[in-house]
């Protein structure tokens, strides 16, 4: 099957000509499959938030292509506007950006905006509310009333609500406590389980992306540094370290073990790390 | 893109006019725009014109920069020549259509207001250009400062602008984020009728007044944990001092002003 989304040769330039001249993207290129989920991670200003920009068609790119399921996003006006509701893009503190009278009539601002009747338009905000656990009693009260953590995931049920193939996430768990951060990235994973969709995700958190990813893609001074599994990536520890990114915390402890002289496989989730140290434990009981 | 605004961006450098003294770029600006107001031929035009020349050369600032921030200001530019073209009566008819008639009078008074407008667009720029918003408020305290004897919060008014330049380029910013995520959920600026386009215009306009009041509580109460309390016996880190570069720029803008004065007196 073709691939959802193809990237090909990116590259952005921000205030071309003047002297705040600044190249953000430099031959970006890669594809992704239906219903993947990428992480994407680099430190501050390495174009992560400009590359995702160009998904949904906000920034146009200086050079290269965006191939939304093989058609160029923008092909004509039509197109770019079809991609801003095919991808959906939630930014980064997404809760600053509601303006409603209540939850529900927020939620419904993308669907609204798709020209879709009433029935549809209610059927999907209360399928997105479902997702992120948004109540029904909270749906007709102002938005400007909730948590913090629950602010953020009216937002992103606002996105949603537009029924995306692919969802893009700037740092979806920005600024929240442990249990509002595992609330967003479960809803996240209940939205990619019911729609099949493709999932990318920017963080700082390597040990989320870690876990949740099947795919890691690193940006480093507007290039695309490594993209392969997390295995591989995390693998690759002193290079990410010199980018100034960080590996997840049972890596570390794994790597360090192993320089200690034990034999154990890097691992990159507690999961794998609970059953790489039973296999050791039984090892030393046979042996 | 909305951060493409340079209306009276600051340029740091460090030449001569970036030195000098907030207060003196300020007086000599208003004798500057009031001797702009006496000129009136060629002649006193060129001495004006000469002296804002010399003056951004001193500056350094690039000429593309100073072209740059006067696009918005064109079309007043364009506007007032054409009203001074049409609209000047005079002797000289040159072309007559009717009601309208363009006369040699109406022409040059259109080049001279243009020239006017111009020039006093480029003086203003030249200081706000080469002057810190910091110092820029700072100066102004320090000039306004007698009015305190008037009961006028002199301090209050300063600080007050100084957070508001400071606060421009953070409220752009976030305009511009805001504009991006209502974007991507669809809503449209671009098209549509009138109505519409303002009615597009509120899901802006509600995030971005949350947060410049957000934003306003926050510094509030960062500045009262500083144990900030008005103007009252406040010291400053940088005192401003009149120095030898000052005092040669007001001599050099008394001569200008004279030179004006004599020049109308000559009918020149």
């Amino acid at each position: 099957m073709e691939p959802i989304l193809q990237i090909k040769n990116l590259h952005h330039v921000y205030s071309r000509g003047t002297p705040f001249e600044h190249i953000a993207l430099e031959d970006v290129s890669f594809q992704v499959e239906r219903g993947e989920f990428i992480g994407i991670i680099g430190h501050t200003g390495s174009g992560k938030s400009t590359l995702m920009q160009h998904m949904n068609g906000l920034l146009k790119p200086t050079s290269g292509s965006v191939l939304l399921d093989g058609e160029d996003i923008w092909a004509n006006k039509a197109a770019t506007r079809q991609s801003r509701f095919r991808v959906g893009l939630v930014f980064q503190y997404p809760e600053y950006q509601l303006f409603e009278e209540t939850v529900y009539k927020d939620i419904a601002f993308g669907p609204k905006n798709m020209k879709l009747d009433e029935k549809e338009i209610d059927r999907r905000v209360r399928e997105a509310a479902g997702f992120v656990g948004i109540t029904e009693q909270q749906l007709s009260v102002s938005p400007f009333d909730l948590s913090g953590g629950q602010k953020r995931r009216v937002a992103i049920a606002g996105v949603i609500a537009m029924e995306p193939e692919i969802l893009i996430l700037d740092e979806p768990t920005a600024g929240l406590d442990p249990e509002g951060r595992e609330e967003i990235l479960a809803n996240i994973n209940a939205y990619r389980g019911a729609k099949n969709a493709t999932i990318m995700m920017v963080s700082h958190s390597m040990t989320d992306v870690a876990r949740m990813a099947d795919r890691l893609l690193v940006m480093n001074h507007a290039r695309l540094a490594m993209d392969g599994a997390p295995g591989a990536v995390f693998a690759r520890a002193d290079e990410l370290v010199e980018m100034g990114l960080d590996i997840p915390d049972v890596t570390r402890v794994f790597l360090r073990l192993r320089q200690l002289g034990l034999d154990v496989e890097p691992v990159y989730t507690v999961e794998q790390a609970v059953m790489a140290l039973s296999r050791l434990k039984e090892g030393h009981c046979h042996a | 893109m909305l951060k493409d605004i340079t209306l009276g961006q600051y340029f740091p450098g460090n030449s001569p006019v970036h030195r000098l003294d907030p207060r003196t770029k300020l007086i000599v600006l208003v004798v500057y725009i009031v001797a702009l107001f006496l000129a009136s031929s060629w002649v006193s035009y060129g001495v004006m014109f000469l002296f804002l020349a010399i003056s951004i050369a001193i500056s350094r600032i690039p000429l593309k920069a100073l072209a740059h921030g006067m696009k918005p200001l064109l079309f007043i530019l364009v506007f007032t020549g054409i009203l001074n073209v049409f609209f000047t009566p005079g002797e000289t008819v040159l072309v007559s259509l009717g009601a309208i008639r363009i006369t040699a009078e109406g022409l040059v008074r259109a080049v001279f207001m243009m020239l006017r407008i111009l020039m006093l667009i480029t003086g203003t720029f030249l200081l706000t250009y080469t002057t810190s918003p910091i110092s820029l408020t700072d100066g102004l305290e320090s000039l306004l400062g007698p009015l305190k004897a008037i009961r006028l919060p002199v301090h209050e008014l300063s600080m007050m602008m100084c957070i508001a330049l400071r606060f421009i380029p953070t409220l752009i910013e976030e305009t511009d984020k805001i504009m991006n995520a209502q974007k991507a959920r669809g809503a449209d600026f671009e098209s549509g009728s009138l109505m519409s386009r303002v009615r597009a215009l509120v899901p802006i306009l509600v995030p971005l007044f949350i947060s410049a009041f957000r934003r306003a509580d926050e510094l509030a109460t960062a500045m009262e944990c500083r144990c900030y309390h008005g103007g009252d016996g406040r010291t400053k880190m940088k005192l401003l001092r009149y120095k030898l570069l000052d005092y040669k720029t007001f001599t050099l803008t008394l001569l200008l002003f004279s030179a004006m004065i004599v020049l109308r007196r000559f009918g020149m």
